[in-house]
Formats: structure tokens, sequence, C-alpha cells
């Protein structure tokens, strides 16, 4: 398979202080192979919008990338200037989908005029009829209808903003989207048409790969093919869906994973976990494994040196006493 | 505690917002019963009325038709202080109870103060003692939050120190309003096992609002469904949400995302 995306040990920290650092993203590898969706799940403040926001390779203040490389294509965009990335990388080869809707739309123009704004912004050649005609296409294939492009955000519901957001983020035809809790703000129907949509995007090859981030496990269940959960700004497991969700083997992912609350038989009759404390201070995490004090399995060896994510049954974890399961997914 | 005791009462509910052509009907006449030591979600999707529903529970807003029986008493006779007697004895809980908290107090003067609507005589040892208790029974540290204010807290913090609150006041009925949807998973499960222990220990009933159907399946003893302003399909979680009935019920929670059933993701 073709890796369409690669980050190395990928360090990106928040300058708050002349010498202090929230270290929200803290030596993150992963692969994004052509074809897949990667589900990148975790709580709040674990770094995965941070993450989100690296891969463009634009960093904006306070955000400062400390070191690693995130490759596109073999090049280390970290390191290209903000103009060329933004004329040549951004929208083009990679794209992202924001949270909210309401905001990344300009709320005094109407859908059409925002689009052609943003495309000749990619794109100053471009005549204004061009970016129309493919405009009305694109939304005519995604089965949206036209009339929203002659409307102003205000008059969408939260879905149908999300969901043109969706349509235009894409118009250039990405190599990868990244999408960051794209459906977070909606009710579960208006969340499903998001999902849909994307997933008849990715099976009509509008864009090639997906990172989807979402606090939702159950979301990227319906759509991821691999997923990598985050902890403490730091991946602690990934492997494919199967793995990773119905046989964690880090006690994070377990508990998390345990925590969830789904409207099935049987759920009734699950015990929650009950795990003490918090996620550590970003500014200040402790050394060796970041869940160890709150994990039951902890040693003074987790304690101890920093580890490393290792091969375990066919995933990585960052874990030196991981779960294992019964049977190999 | 007699279990089967109808604590709250609610009749024809009505609520219009606004007048003439611009009226909103938030609330269409809606009626239940909530049982003592029972715990009762009312589940929609926004702007269903569910809000303004727990608002006229709680006695802050008039409803515009029906009435509301607490113990069998309309609640528009409670004035003055039968009124606050009220509120001590109908409680809410809150998505972020931030607002809910004088930010110029104390943890410790914030709970203290809780105690004086209780109206009983206490010593100070005695309060802080009961205070350090209640702390105790929510997993916090009381020597850690004691003296610190809210803003110092995190958002799990707070909410369970609103929910020692409750155990110091024992309420009848609690009226939690999205109390967990912005907490993660992890400490949600925290907070879900404390309501879930009030109910149990204290015999309160809960009147659980939300919009995440997976939640109200697992914590309650029964279940609403509110569409438009009014309840379309009610009974036990087993009834209403793994074999539910009516169409709008059926369609929701077929667009709820599980781990084990996926959708039918059709091709455009």
């Amino acid at each position: 398979m073709k890796k369409l995306l690669v980050v190395k040990g990928l360090k990106a920290y928040y300058q708050i202080g002349p010498e202090e650092n929230v270290k929200a993203v803290d030596d993150v590898s992963l692969t994004l192979y052509e074809g897949e969706v990667l589900g990148i799940a975790g709580e709040s403040g674990c770094g995965k919008s941070t993450l989100a926001r690296s891969l463009s390779g634009l960093f904006l203040p306070p955000l400062r990338h400390i070191s690693g490389e995130v490759l596109l294509d073999g090049v280390d965009i970290t390191k290209i200037d903000e103009r060329r990335l933004r004329k040549e990388v951004l929208g083009k080869k990679i794209s992202f989908i924001p949270q909210s809707s309401m905001n990344a739309l300009n709320p005094t123009l109407r859908i059409r005029n925002f689009v052609v704004d943003l495309m000749r912004e990619h794109n100053p050649e471009l005549l204004e009829e061009e970016v129309l005609r493919r405009a009305e296409e694109r939304f005519d294939s995604l089965s949206l209808s036209k009339k929203v492009l002659d409307s102003y955000p205000f008059e969408l519901s939260g879905g149908m903003r999300q969901r043109t957001l969706v349509a235009v983020s894409t118009l250039m035809n990405p190599d990868i989207v990244v999408a960051d809790e794209p459906t977070s703000a909606l009710d579960v129907t208006s969340q499903r048409q998001v999902i849909e949509l994307l997933a008849v995007m990715i099976e009509r090859k509008i864009m090639k790969s997906l990172i989807f981030i979402t606090h939702e496990l159950p979301i990227l269940g319906q759509i991821a093919d691999r997923i990598a959960i985050m902890y403490a700004g730091q991946i602690i497991e990934i492997g494919t869906l199967s793995q990773v969700i119905f046989a964690s083997s880090h006690p994070y992912t377990k508990t998390l994973m345990s925590s969830m609350i789904v409207p099935e038989e049987g759920m009734r009759e699950r015990e929650l976990p009950s795990v003490p404390g918090s996620p550590p201070d970003l500014r200040h995490p402790p050394n060796g494994c970041r869940f160890a004090q709150r994990c039951p399995q902890a040693t003074d060896e987790c304690r101890a040196n920093d580890i490393k994510l290792r091969r375990f049954q066919g995933r990585l974890v960052r874990c030196i006493h991981p779960l294992k399961v019964e049977r190999e997914l | 505690m007699q279990s089967d005791e109808v604590i709250l009462k609610a009749r024809n509910l009505v609520k219009v917002f606004g007048t003439g052509k611009d009226s909103v009907l938030a609330v269409d006449h809606i009626s239940f019963d909530i049982h003592s030591g029972k715990v009762v979600s009312l589940v929609g999707q926004s702007g269903s009325g569910k809000t303004t529903t727990a608002r006229m529970l709680l006695n802050l807003i008039k409803p515009t038709e029906g009435r509301i029986e607490f113990q069998g008493r309309d609640i528009r006779e409670f004035r003055g202080r039968h009124r606050l007697e009220y509120w001590r004895k109908v409680q809410g809980i809150f998505q972020d109870p931030f607002g809910s908290f004088n930010q110029f107090f104390t943890i410790k003067k914030i709970l203290k103060d809780s105690l004086k609507i209780i109206g009983e005589k206490l010593s100070e040892k005695e309060k802080v003692k009961l205070c350090r208790a209640a702390l105790e029974s929510v997993n916090i540290d009381p020597d850690e939050v004691m003296d610190k204010y809210p803003f110092e807290l995190s958002g799990g913090q707070r909410q369970r120190i609103m929910i020692a609150r409750i155990f110091l006041i024992n309420p009848k009925v609690v009226i939690a309003d999205e109390p967990t949807s912005m907490i993660d998973a992890v400490l949600r499960s925290n907070i879900l096992k404390l309501l879930m222990k009030l109910r149990d220990v204290q015999g309160t009933s809960i009147i659980f609002i939300t919009h995440d159907i997976g939640l109200a399946y697992y914590l309650s003893d029964y279940v609403l469904i509110m569409h438009r302003g009014k309840i379309v399909e009610s009974g036990s979680p087993e009834q209403v949400i793994i074999h539910p009935k009516h169409p709008y019920t059926r369609g929701l929670i077929n667009d709820v995302p599980t781990l084990h059933k996926k959708w039918a993701l059709k091709e455009g």
C-alpha cells in the first residue's frame, strides 16, 4: 500500500512563557496509507486537535514545531515556508474540515461568494464561472441542493452547514482530508448524514484518504479502517478497528472502551470502570508512561523510563505490560 | 421510603414563548409521573422542549397551561418560605456548574452555605465535618479542594462538587440537565455512578435530561422521548430503546452509532 503521509517523532508545543511549554504533541509517529480512513480518538486535552493542525505543516504561534517530520509525498512540509505551503499544499494535497461550521464560513457572504473567494485564494487565475460550475457539479453529484449556494450560513441548519463545509473543503480533490470533530456539534441524524457524505466521497475517490478525529469512539466504528488512541500528547495504541476497539491491549484504551455507553442490549448490566485521577498536566508530563499514575497494572518500571511504541499482537502499543488478547484480530 | 409514591406529577403542561405570529410552542400538552427513588430520562434532540420542561419543573418559569404537583400539591401554591422549601427539595444540576457557584467563595464556603438551606443549627466543627464527608462520598480529597475557588477546578471536579452539595442537602428530586455532556467518557463514568449512588443510598428521584440515548438506556428506570414539544413514546428502557414503536424513536435510535452494528452506508 502506498504511504500518503508519514509522521516521524513529531513534537509540537504551545509556548506559554519564556521557559514554559504545553507539550500537546510529544513524540507522535504515524503512517497514513492510500485509500484508508484513520481515526484518531482521545479525550479533550489529549492533543488530537493540535496533531491535526500540525499535519498542515503550518505552526501558528503560540504553537511551535519543536522536532520531527511530516512527510507528504516524501517532502517534509514542516520545512516549507508559509507562502509555498498555502499555495501548493493546503487545500490541494491536504485539506481541513473544522468542527464549527459557523466560524469557518463567512457569515456575511452567500456560500457561492465564499466559495469563489476561497478557490481564488488558492488559484488566482480561476474564473468565477469556472469555480461556480465546479461547485454546482460537486453539490449535484453529492445530492446536496444547489440552492444552498445561494444561501447565507445562518439560513442553513447545523447539519446542512457542516455538509456544505465538507463539500467546499474538498473542491480541489485533495489527497488527504483531515476532519477535526466534524460531527460533534450535531444531533445524531445530521451526524449520520455527514458520515455518509464522507463515506461516499472516499468511495468515489474525491479524496484518497481521511483522518477523522473525534472523542466519540462509536462514530469511528462506522467509518474508520484503523484507529489511533491518544493520551497526554502521545499515541498509545494504533491498529485496525477491531484490534483497538474489541481487543484493546493498552490499559487506557481498555478503560476508554469500557466507558462507552451505547444503546445496545446487555449495556445495562455492564459495570462502568472507576479510574482515579485525571490526565497529567502537559506542562510537566511525568517520566515514563503517562498513564502510570492511574493504571492498575503500573509497576516501578513503567514510571522509570520513557516508553516507545512497540509491536504487540499485530498492533503498536506504548506499554510494557500490554493486555493479551485471546484471539488475534 | 415507599418506592411507588408519585412525588412529582406533570399534567397537560404547555409552554408558549412569545405572542401572536412569533409565538413558539415549546412544550405541547405533556403529562408524566415521577416516582420516588427512580431515574426518569427525558430524551430529545436540541429544540425538543426538554430544557423548557426542566425549567418548569424547577419552578423557574411558569407553564402557560397545565399543572405540576409536588407530593400532591400544585407548585403554584408555594409562596415565600414554602417556595424556598420547594427549591430545597427539588434541586437542579446543570451542564457546567460553574455558573451555579459563587466564584468569589471557596468550595468550603459554598458547601457550608448549602447547609444553611437545611436550616439545622450546627456548630462550625460539625459543618466542616459534614462537608468533608460529602466530598469524600464523591471521591474528592477534601484537603485538596476545600480552600480552592471554582475556577481552580476542572469541569469534572466542579460537577462532582455539585453532587457533593446534593448529598448534603438531600433533596427529594434532582433535575439533571445534560450533567455529563461537557465531561470526557472516563470521568463521565464516575459522575453517573455518583448519580446512581444518590438514588440508591438516599432514595432521590432523578430526572435525567439528555440527548444521549445510550446514557438514557444505561441509567433510567423509565424513559420519555420528546419530539417537537410532545412526548412521543414512553416506557421502560427496554420497551422504548430496544423495541421502539414510534417511527420518530425508531429513526432516532437507528441513527445512533453503536460499536457492534454498522450502518449500511449507502452509495449516494
